[in-house]
């Protein structure tokens, strides 16, 4: 049965079908399909960039792309990955599993999540819009400065920084709207009983998001607003001659750009203890704990931006607050590794691939937790900063914390979003290869930048050739086994194996009540919780 | 579906969310005199203030001897040669001294620029007080012009103690005529 199938179960609803159906749907299902698919349709775009670059890094000397391209897909694939593949993937669960958890009916503003959604294809065209104009000869292609748009080079770039600006400014408009969305529906549409300490901790790790998204996406518009500006109107707010300062710019990027690491990773705090209980068949350990330590390490998350420059030059009070603030992340970071590993133990547990997914993540995600401790402290840091090891750090953190727990969600829900077992075969498969060569592709990483191969830069010194081409062996496995993924979702969203309405034999939480798949509207009685 | 009441409620804490949206956005752009206040009180990012200073009433404090070096560089675009005359000078806290910068336009173009100067530690930038500098304003050098460019300044008596060396620097930029 597919999910078009599920609408003849509404006996009174009419809607409309093809393609007007998805433009103008307010149901929070069909909000959340088309935010997954965009964000998997997003997640192989930028892998196809990040490969032209690891293709040109397979060995030293420029043999690909000339510096500039190399410059522009770098920035592209990390503004892709990060807001239109992280982000509206998180986004995606949150609009079709939080109703469910919560027993409501549907999101609390429908149309604002339609237009929340459909903000979100045109930005991705801005953002790569300039490619295709390059080709034609207009501009000279995307903007080449890195996703963090650091003045002054930001100022002197061709229009690809434009469009980019614009496109930050539309996702970011498409995440607020999101974000005021879930906060709504969380406040007010819990299932009666459902009090604020009895809701999944997704749903906590969600409203923490939104939270921080809604006090930090406006200073990102501001920055970014201040540079087309500073571009085009004559302003000076980052030129050092009329009186501006280009270090300012740093501190507005990352007052947004640290609580962003936080944005994307939050939601999956909150579902990967779910997963974990639901396989370890016993209910998570210190929920309490959990959603503390979300808040604290929400509220640190606005108040240590400037690790991230530690190098642009500081006093050292500051260098000395900042180094202890961002350390000090570590403690509630720690009590949710407790929480996590005291899930599993003693537990009854199976390996199905989510279950997988998610132990694969705790190791690796602690991997990038303890490589940050070393880049927070500023001794250290005047050698890391800019290097691979960098790169290396915020991958185990945001492509193994962030993508691969949202993996783990894909394969946790996927039988109660389209009614249909996966193939558990694949999806075992799908996690070994994703694994192995994502630590074939980052650990040569770690090396490189220890020994001082800078990030961003196209060439480099023969010394590290060999490491290099290991890591570009291990991209590709990595970005070709994740065909496997694509495989799986679309051959389970067309038929299979029937899921049951628990799917999971230790499956917890409200989502699970409903038939797989749930009816187009589901809780029109909102259940009880006692 | 959703009842008259609830629906109610929930655009009333949208809207609220948007006043906690708005309010961020504010805050965006009021980071930037923000900015500008916290490092002109605390000195901060070498920033030294663009006022002209009096030097009335400041002892020389002869005790104390302290090396002032002098960085001065080119901003890409502006076709100029720029140098300190002399690389350092040691100086004691109070005394006006003059150091003579020189530029010269090797284009064939009258061309303007701004210097923008910044002293390191950041903590002496509030002691360095100038009474007369070239980069107040704009400087226009004609095609091949040479131009000296005075700069009078005294250290202040309160110069924390273990300062014993401060690097003034300063970046000649483009700037519109």
């Amino acid at each position: 049965m597919s999910t078009t199938s599920v609408a003849h179960h509404d006996e009174h609803e009419e809607h409309p079908t093809g393609i007007m159906r998805w433009l103008t749907t307010t149901n929070h299902k069909d909000i959340g399909t088309m935010y997954l698919t965009f964000s998997l349709v997003m997640f192989l775009v930028g892998g196809c960039m990040i490969l032209g670059i690891r293709a040109e890094l397979f060995k030293p000397g420029l043999q690909l792309m000339n510096p500039e391209f190399f410059n522009q897909l770098i920035g592209v694939h990390a503004l892709i990955m990060i807001f239109a593949a992280l982000m509206p993937a998180a986004t995606g669960f949150a609009n079709w599993m939080l109703p469910l958890q919560l027993g409501a009916p549907d999101m609390a503003l429908p149309r604002l999540n339609n237009w929340g959604f459909w903000i979100l294809p045109p930005s991705a065209i801005l953002l790569t819009l300039p490619f295709t104009l390059a080709l034609f000869g207009i501009g000279d292609g995307a903007l080449a400065t890195g996703w963090t748009f650091y003045p002054p080079l930001s100022v002197q770039g061709g229009i690809g920084v434009d469009f980019a600006i614009f496109a930050v400014h539309l996702l970011g408009i498409s995440s607020v709207l999101g974000s005021i969305n879930i906060i709504v529906t969380i406040f007010n549409m819990r299932a009666p009983g459902m009090t604020l300490m009895k809701m999944p901790l997704f749903a906590w790790g969600w409203l923490i998001t939104a939270f921080l998204l809604i006090a930090t996406i406006p200073v990102l518009a501001g920055a970014v607003t201040m540079l087309l500006t500073d571009r085009h109107f004559g302003t000076h707010f980052f030129d050092a001659a009329g009186g501006g300062d280009p270090i300012m710019f740093q501190h507005l990027f990352w007052f947004f750009g640290h609580p962003e690491v936080y944005i994307l990773l939050l939601p999956v705090w909150g579902f990967i203890p779910q997963i974990l209980q639901t396989f370890s068949r016993k209910p998570m350990y210190g929920y309490k704990a959990q959603v503390y330590s979300l808040w604290s390490i929400g509220a640190l998350s606005v108040v240590v931006w400037a690790h991230h420059f530690f190098t642009a030059g500081m006093p050292v009070p500051a260098l000395l607050y900042f180094m202890y603030s961002t350390m000090a992340i570590s403690l509630p970071l720690a009590v949710l590794f407790y929480c996590w590993i005291r899930t599993m133990w003693k537990g009854a547990m199976t390996f199905e691939t989510p279950m997988l997914f998610s132990v694969g993540w705790i190791i690796l995600f602690g991997v990038g937790g303890l490589t940050g401790l070393v880049l927070a402290d500023v001794a250290a840091d005047a050698q890391y900063h800019n290097s691979y090891f960098v790169v290396a750090h915020f991958h185990y953190t945001l492509f193994a914390g962030g993508i691969m727990g949202i993996m783990a969600g894909v394969y946790y829900w996927l039988p109660k979003m389209t009614g249909h077992m996966y193939n558990e075969k694949l999806g075992k498969l799908h996690f070994w290869l994703t694994a192995i060569s994502f630590n074939v592709t980052f650990i040569p990483q770690f090396f490189v930048g220890l020994a001082g191969m800078p990030r961003r830069i196209p060439d480099y010194a023969l010394q590290f050739a060999e490491f290099n081409m290991i890591s570009t062996i291990g991209a590709f496995v990595l970005g070709l086994s994740q065909l496997l993924l694509v495989y799986n979702i679309i051959s389970c969203a067309r038929g299979g194996q029937k899921a049951t309405d628990k799917v999971w034999e230790g499956a917890i939480g409200l989502e699970w009540t409903l038939p797989s798949p749930p009816p187009y509207h589901s809780f029109t009685e909102q259940p009880v919780v006692k | 579906m959703l009842n008259q009441d609830k629906s109610e409620a929930n655009k009333k804490l949208a809207f609220k969310l948007a006043w906690i949206l708005a309010g961020a956005l504010v805050f965006a752009f009021a980071l930037v005199p923000l900015y500008d206040v916290i490092c002109s009180v605390t000195g901060l990012n070498g920033k030294t203030s663009n006022v002209a200073q009096t030097a009335a009433k400041q002892k020389v404090d002869l005790s104390r001897e302290v090396t002032v070096q002098f960085v001065s560089s080119v901003m890409p675009g502006l076709g100029w040669n720029f140098y300190a005359k002399q690389n350092s000078i040691k100086v004691h806290p109070g005394q006006v001294t003059v150091v003579m910068f020189e530029a010269k336009n090797t284009t064939s173009e009258v061309v303007a620029g701004q210097a923008i100067p910044s002293v390191t530690p950041g903590k002496a930038s509030a002691h360095l007080k100038k009474i007369e500098c070239f980069c107040f304003v704009k400087q226009s050098l004609n095609p091949g012009q040479v131009k000296q460019l005075p700069l009078r300044f005294f250290i202040s008596t309160d110069l924390p103690p273990e300062v014993n060396e401060l690097t003034l620097s300063y970046s000649f930029f483009p700037a519109s005529k």
